[in-house]
């Protein structure tokens, strides 16, 4: 663990060495960032110019949610980044290079590709959920804050676990196929109240890919939904099952590993 | 030279196809979006009969159709151009006896006609099982909606053309690309009709050319843009189509002078 940590530090200052060479693009990408973060944002301030509610549920608390919303998903992007993984280490064959290193290998690739600038993502998220929740009069008690960073730690768990087993399916089919845009793209379905979709999609958001809970259930434990309670506190537990299946498809992915060939 | 440029357009447009299989997930993705906000309407509308004049059923079809028109307009010439600069590859195609800028959109053309028949067609057919939204019902609206479409096209190649034009000042400028890709759908009216946008918003988003390159084909689509209005409208993009041409030639002769070939 120690040695993780070291190395991570070393691959921090690689990668700022890297990006300010370029400091034009890297400023542009830190602008194009907060533009995605505001950009839905947006949209809810607009509709809400039109409409009191969306089934019950008022403007404030539908902008805390998608504060807390970017919170996880920031923590998330900057420690598994590698959407690239099929094409940048299987195809090219990088997959050998990183089973030979002694670090552990999830941990190697992790690194490989951090990205710390998307820390910014997370004061973006605080900053919005802290506006609404003032404008929603909520009051903090002292634990609450602990509360937090365990929901954001298990709602960050829920999209490590179902992305690895989606990179690790990599190590079956060198093929694209294409799984984790289109799961990417369902993931932004939990930035909104479940309740606004169908029951099959609910279904899905809640016990298949568990986007529900990183955004919409843990945040309302700090909206006072007492109805909804028993959700929040399940996101721990989602978080640790979501992570287990994640490790798990992973290390039989490796060992089924059989390299590109060249 | 008429030749040439039909023969890139055909090379861009068969280019694709041996990779259609790539183009089916997108259909896919195009679905979820589109579901997403068909759910998300629906909830908004709840109770509501018409929001800033539209009703839930042209809403509907607004949101299918500014969906499926983005997967025909929509193309990565600019990150092309960045690639060709980065690489240095730029500097053969300046030799070449053809415009730069020319090739270019004729790929973008070529890969235009390739999303319509086998990505914006299909995936209106699919997503009509699902979501039950109106085709319009008269051949009139349909060609106004064609016509348009062709308009929306160049426009965003345009601007595209201008994010690519970037990279030779930059070198690198995926930022940037990033950046206007998703202001291009918030401001274009993909992710809400800019009839939406309240006060000032309003009238900034009137005289800004993203109008042009999906609000007015959707509107035309789903109704809520008709008759007289809907002309006007494709006059606008038609203007726009003109005013864009100057910047793209001003900043291309700045880039030329400023080229540096990289790699190599």
């Amino acid at each position: 663990m120690g040695q993780v940590i070291r190395l991570f530090q070393d691959y921090l200052s690689q990668y700022f060495k890297t990006k300010l060479t370029y400091r034009v693009n890297f400023i542009t990408e830190l602008v194009s960032n907060l533009v995605y973060e505001l950009l839905n944002l947006v949209f809810i301030l607009v509709v809400f110019t039109h409409v009191p509610t969306i089934q019950g549920w008022t403007l404030y608390e539908i902008v805390f949610i998608y504060g807390y919303f970017l919170v996880p998903y920031a923590l998330f992007s900057m420690f598994f980044g590698f959407w690239d993984f099929n094409e940048r280490y299987i195809i090219r064959g990088e997959m050998d290079r990183i089973l030979t290193r002694p670090v552990n290998h999830l941990a190697q690739i992790s690194l490989e590709s951090i990205a710390p600038d998307r820390l910014f993502g997370v004061i973006t998220g605080v900053i919005i959920m802290f506006f609404a929740g003032s404008k929603l009069n909520l009051d903090l008690s002292w634990y609450d804050p602990i509360i937090f960073l365990l929901l954001v730690f298990s709602s960050t768990l829920i999209y490590g676990g179902i992305y690895t087993a989606i990179a690790s399916v990599s190590f079956y089919t060198d093929s694209r196929t294409g799984i984790a845009p289109m799961v990417w793209n369902i993931q932004n379905y939990g930035r909104y109240p479940v309740d606004i979709y169908n029951n099959a999609i609910s279904i899905l958001l809640k016990w298949i890919l568990p986007f529900a809970f990183v955004g919409f259930y843990p945040s309302a434990y700090f909206l006072k939904k007492e109805e909804l309670y028993g959700y929040t506190m399940l996101t721990p537990v989602m978080g640790i099952i979501f992570f287990t299946l994640g490790i798990i498809f992973w290390n039989q992915g490796v060992k089924k590993y059989s390299g590109a060939g060249s | 030279m008429g030749k040439l440029y039909a023969e890139l357009i055909r090379i861009r447009f068969l280019t694709l196809l041996a990779y259609r299989v790539n183009y089916y997930s997108g259909i896919i993705i195009y679905a979820i979006n589109i579901g997403a906000y068909y759910f998300l309407w629906g909830a908004i509308y709840s109770g509501q009969g018409n929001l800033a004049g539209m009703s839930l059923s042209q809403m509907t079809s607004y949101v299918a159709i500014s969906w499926m028109s983005r997967a025909f307009y929509f193309n990565n010439i600019d990150a092309e151009i960045g690639q060709e600069v980065r690489e240095g590859k730029v500097a053969i195609e300046m030799i070449r006896p053809y415009n730069y800028l020319s090739v270019k959109t004729a790929q973008a053309l070529g890969e235009g006609i390739f999303r319509l028949f086998f990505f914006a067609i299909p995936g209106l057919l699919l997503i009509r099982l699902f979501i039950p939204f109106q085709f319009p019902d008269t051949l009139e609206v349909w060609g106004w909606y064609g016509l348009s479409l062709v308009f929306a096209f160049i426009v965003n190649t345009q601007i595209n053309l201008l994010t690519g034009l970037f990279t030779f000042f930059f070198l690198r400028n995926e930022g940037m690309m990033m950046a206007k890709r998703m202001i291009v759908d918030l401001l274009s009216g993909v992710i809400i009709p800019i009839s939406f946008f309240p006060g000032w918003t309003a009238s900034l988003l009137q005289v800004l050319p993203f109008q042009a390159i999906n609000f007015t084909p959707s509107m035309i689509f789903s109704g809520a843009l008709a008759g007289k209005a809907a002309f006007t409208a494709i006059g606008m993009q038609v203007m726009w189509v003109v005013i864009l041409l100057v910047p793209i030639v001003l900043l291309w002769k700045l880039a030329k002078r400023n080229l540096i070939v990289q790699g190599g």
